[in-house]
C-alpha cells in the first residue's frame, strides 16, 4: 500500500525532519517527503490501518516541526 | 506573496523601524532592555515559541533553538540592538527563502503548465464547461482554437493544427484532422475540433505526465541523501562545539590564573551557532534538481527522479536499439534498379523506367497488407488503377504473381524468382530486395529499407562530443543491414541478429565491461524492450508520447522521436550537477571559514548572519539557474 499526501511545511530542513519522523512511525514501511512539491509519499507496512497510522505520523511530525500539516 | 509571507514582512518592517528609532533614544539598564524587548518579541515570538516547543518535545538542536539561544544570549550580555538585529535578519532570510522557493516552484509549475482546467461538452444544444475528471470515455468534447486538449481522444469532426510543444519541446505544430488521435496537454491552435474521448482524465497522457514530474522529486539523488545525512551529524556537532567554545577557554584561563572572560567566549559561541544553520545546503540541492528536471521537461525530456538526473551526468556507455530509435522504423523504397536493355526499351516508348517498375510492383501488391506492399504503394505516389490487375496469387514467404493489363507479372524475393525459374541477378545490398519480372523476364529490383532518422548521425556525434566513451547498437536485424547503419552513423560497436533475450545478455556483459563509475544508458522505443530498459542503469524510452508502456518502463522518457535529446539530457544533468557541487563547496567553505573566524573572535554577529542568510540566499539564486539550462543549451547549439 502506498499513498501520497499533500503537506504544508515551511523549510527544507523541517521537511527532512518530517521524513525522519514519519519513517520511524509504527506501521510505516517507507516514507519520502518532497519539499518542492509539498508532498509526502508513505508506504504502509502490511496490514497497517492507514488512517490510524497517518494520525500517528502527523503527531510525530508536529513534534519535530510544530508548524507542519498533513492534509489527511 | 502569500498571506503568511505578508504578515512576516509587516513584522520585519515594524521591528526594523522600532530598532532604528530606539537607536537614538539614550537609555541604559532596565528601561532600555524593556524598550528593545518590544521589537524583539514582535519579530521573534514565533521563533521563541517553536524553540520552547522543541525543547518540550526533546528536539533541542534545531535552528529555532539556535536563534533563540543566540539572541537571548546577546541580549543577556547587554547587546540589545544586536540581539534584535540577528533575529530581524534571520526572519528576512527566512522570508526570502520561502519567497524564492515559492517562486521557483511556480516557475517550474508554469513550465509544466499543461493541466487543463475544463472540458467543454454539448448538452441539450448548449455548450457547458465541466471538470475534465467528470468526462466519461466515449464522450464528444468540443475544443476551440487556443484551448488545451483536456483528454486523449480521436477527432470526429474538424481539422486544425496542434501545438505539442508543452509535451515535446517541439516548436513546429502538427496538422490534425478527422480520424487522427489527439493527446491531452497539447494546444489546439486554429480550428474548432470535436473529439471523442478514449480515456478518462486519470488515464490521459496529461495526468500521467504531471504525476511523473511531480513525483520525480521523491526519488532522491545521492547528493541529496548525502546532505541530509550530513546535516544530521553537522548540526549537533556544531552545537557541542559551541558549548565547548563557551566553557572550555574560560576554564583554561581560570586554571592559568587569568580572568575567565566569560562574556567574550559565550558571545563567540553564539556567533558560532548562528553560522551553523545547514539551510543553504538543505534547500539549494533539491531545488537545483527540481529545476533541472523542470528544464529537461521543457525540452521534451521527462526524467523520473533526481537520482536518474544525477546518473545521466555519469553516462559512459550509450546502447541503442536500432529500429524506431536510430531509424524511422518504417520501410521506404530506397532505390529502384532497372535492367539496362529494359530501361532503353521503356525510354523509347516515352516512359520513365523507374516509375514503370514501381507501378507494376505496386499494382501486383495492391491488395496485400504487408508493410513492404504498403511502402511500395507509398513510393508510387499516384492513385493505382486496381482494375488493371487480375488473377492475384499470394505465395506466402515468396511474393505475389498477378496479371497486369493481361501480362504475367511476378513480384517477390529471390525464392520466388527461383521457384518460377526466372533468370535474375542476385543483389546483395542491405535491406529487403523485391525482384520484378514481367512475362517471365526479369526487369529489375526495388530496394526497400528502414531509413535512418535525419539527425541520428548528428546525435551520435553530439554524444561523442559530450564525452560518451562507447556507443553500441543492438538489433534483431540482419548483419548486412546493421553494419551499413553502424558505419554510416559512426557507432563503436554493433551486435546484430539478436533475439530480445540476447539483448538483455548483451547489456549485462556491457555492464560488466564498463568501470563501476560509468553509467550505461539504454535507448529504445519502449515497445518490446522493457526488460532491457529495466536492466540498464538508465532506461530511456523514445517517442513515448501516448505510449503508456514506455512511460511505465523507462527512467527517462523522450516525448518525441529526436535522438539528439539524449545528448541534451546529459548536458542538462551535467550543468545541474555542476550547480549542485558549486553550492555544496561554496556554502561549506564560507561556513567553515566563518566558524573558524567566529571561534577566533574575528567574525562578529554580522558576519555570522551573512554566513547563514547570505549564503542561503546566494545558494538559492544559484540553484534557480538550473531552470534555464535546457533552453540555453538548445539555443547555443
Amino acid at each position: 500500500m502506498e499513498k501520497i499526501y499533500q503537506i504544508e511545511v515551511d523549510c527544507a530542513n523541517c521537511a527532512a525532519k518530517m521524513e525522519e519522523a514519519a519513517k520511524k512511525t509504527e506501521g510505516v514501511a517507507e516514507a519520502t517527503v518532497s519539499f518542492m512539491t509539498q508532498k509526502m509519499k508513505v508506504v504502509f507496512a502490511e496490514g497497517a490501518d492507514e488512517k490510524a497510522v497517518m494520525k500517528k505520523v502527523l503527531k510525530a511530525c508536529r513534534k519535530v516541526e510544530p508548524d507542519c500539516d498533513i492534509v489527511l | 506573496m502569500t498571506r503568511k509571507q505578508k504578515k512576516v514582512l509587516l513584522r520585519i518592517i515594524v521591528a526594523a523601524i522600532l530598532v532604528t528609532a530606539f537607536h537614538f533614544v539614550e537609555l541604559t539598564g532596565l528601561p532600555s532592555l524593556l524598550l528593545y524587548l518590544i521589537p524583539y518579541l514582535i519579530i521573534g515570538y514565533d521563533i521563541l515559541r517553536k524553540a520552547i516547543l522543541g525543547i518540550v518535545h526533546g528536539e533541542v538542536f534545531d535552528e529555532n533553538f539556535l536563534m533563540a539561544v543566540a539572541t537571548i544570549g546577546a541580549i543577556g550580555l547587554g547587546e540589545y540592538s544586536e540581539g534584535v538585529a540577528v533575529m530581524l535578519f534571520y526572519q528576512i532570510g527566512e522570508l526570502f527563502q520561502s519567497y524564492a522557493v515559492g517562486k521557483s516552484r511556480q516557475n517550474i509549475a508554469a513550465l509544466m503548465d499543461i493541466r487543463p482546467d475544463y472540458a467543454s461538452i454539448e448538452k441539450d444544444g448548449e455548450t457547458i464547461q465541466v471538470d475534465p475528471g467528470e468526462v466519461e470515455p466515449g464522450t464528444i468534447i468540443l475544443i476551440r482554437p487556443g484551448e488545451k486538449i483536456p483528454l486523449d481522444g480521436v477527432i470526429v469532426e474538424g481539422s486544425s493544427t496542434i501545438n505539442t510543444s508543452a509535451l515535446t519541446g517541439e516548436s513546429i505544430p502538427k496538422d490534425a484532422q478527422s480520424g487522427d488521435e489527439v493527446i491531452s496537454g497539447c494546444v489546439n491552435m486554429t480550428g474548432l475540433l470535436k473529439v471523442r474521448t478514449t480515456k478518462g482524465f486519470g488515464e490521459s497522457t496529461v495526468s500521467k505526465i504531471l504525476d511523473l514530474v511531480e513525483n520525480s522529486s521523491m526519488k532522491k539523488s545521492r547528493s541529496e541523501n548525502f546532505i541530509s545525512k550530513f546535516a544530521r551529524i553537522y548540526t549537533p556537532a556544531v552545537c557541542y562545539s559551541a558549548v565547548a567554545l563557551a566553557i572550555l577557554p574560560p576554564l583554561v584561563r581560570m586554571c592559568m590564573q587569568m580572568p575567565p572572560d566569560w562574556g567574550t567566549w559565550v558571545f563567540r559561541a553564539l556567533t558560532f551557532l548562528v553560522i551553523s544553520c545547514p539551510c543553504a545546503l538543505v534547500i539549494s540541492i533539491p531545488l537545483s534538481f527540481f529545476g533541472g528536471i523542470g528544464a529537461a521537461s521543457k525540452c521534451g525530456v521527462l526524467v523520473k527522479g533526481s537520482n536518474y538526473l544525477e546518473a545521466l551526468s555519469e553516462a559512459g556507455y550509450v546502447v541503442f536499439d536500432k529500429t524506431g530509435t536510430l531509424t524511422e522504423g518504417v520501410f521506404r523504397v530506397k532505390n529502384v534498379f532497372v535492367r539496362e536493355n529494359i530501361a532503353k526499351q521503356l525510354q523509347a516508348d516515352g516512359q520513365d523506367a523507374q516509375t514503370y517498375i514501381l507501378e507494376a510492383a505496386a499494382l501486383a501488391e495492391s491488395y496485400s497488407s504487408h508493410p513492404i506492399s504498403k511502402s511500395l504503394r507509398e513510393a508510387c505516389k499516384k492513385d493505382l488503377e486496381r482494375e488493371r490487375v487480375t488473377d492475384i496469387e499470394e505465395i506466402s514467404g515468396h511474393g505475389v504473381t498477378a496479371k497486369i493489363d493481361g501480362k504475367e507479372a511476378a513480384v517477390g524475393n529471390a525464392r520466388l524468382m527461383n521457384k518460377l525459374q526466372i533468370d535474375f541477378v542476385q543483389c546483395h545490398e542491405p535491406g529487403t530486395i523485391v525482384y520484378v519480372a514481367l512475362e517471365g523476364e526479369y526487369i529489375g529490383y526495388i530496394l526497400i529499407a528502414d531509413v535512418l532518422k535525419d539527425n541520428a548521425a548528428a546525435a551520435i556525434a553530439a554524444l561523442k562530443k559530450t564525452g560518451i566513451r562507447k556507443t553500441v547498437m543492438l538489433t534483431g536485424d540482419s548483419r548486412a543491414v546493421a553494419e551499413s547503419v553502424g558505419a554510416s552513423l559512426g557507432l563503436d560497436e554493433i551486435h546484430s541478429e539478436l533475439l530480445p533475450a540476447d539483448k538483455v545478455m548483451r547489456v549485462e556483459s556491457l555492464l560488466e565491461e564498463k568501470t563501476p563509475k560509468e553509467k550505461l544508458i539504454f535507448v529504445g522505443d519502449g515497445i518490446n524492450d522493457a526488460p532491457v530498459l529495466t536492466r540498464a542503469d538508465i532506461g530511456v524510452a523514445m517517442g513515448a508520447l501516448g505510449s503508456d508502456a514506455a512511460i511505465e518502463a523507462a527512467d527517462v522518457v523522450l516525448m518525441d522521436d529526436d535522438p539528439m535529446k539524449i545528448a541534451l539530457a546529459i548536458q542538462v544533468s551535467r550543468e545541474c550537477l555542476r550547480i549542485v557541487y558549486q553550492n555544496i563547496v561554496f556554502a561549506l567553505a564560507v561556513k567553515v571559514l566563518c566558524l573558524i573566524l567566529g571561534a577566533l573572535g574575528i567574525a562578529n554577529m554580522w558576519i555570522a548572519i551573512f554566513a547563514d542568510v547570505g549564503v542561503m540566499v546566494l545558494a538559492v539564486l544559484n540553484a534557480t539557474r538550473t531552470l534555464y539550462t535546457g533552453k540555453y543549451i538548445q539555443k547555443t547549439e
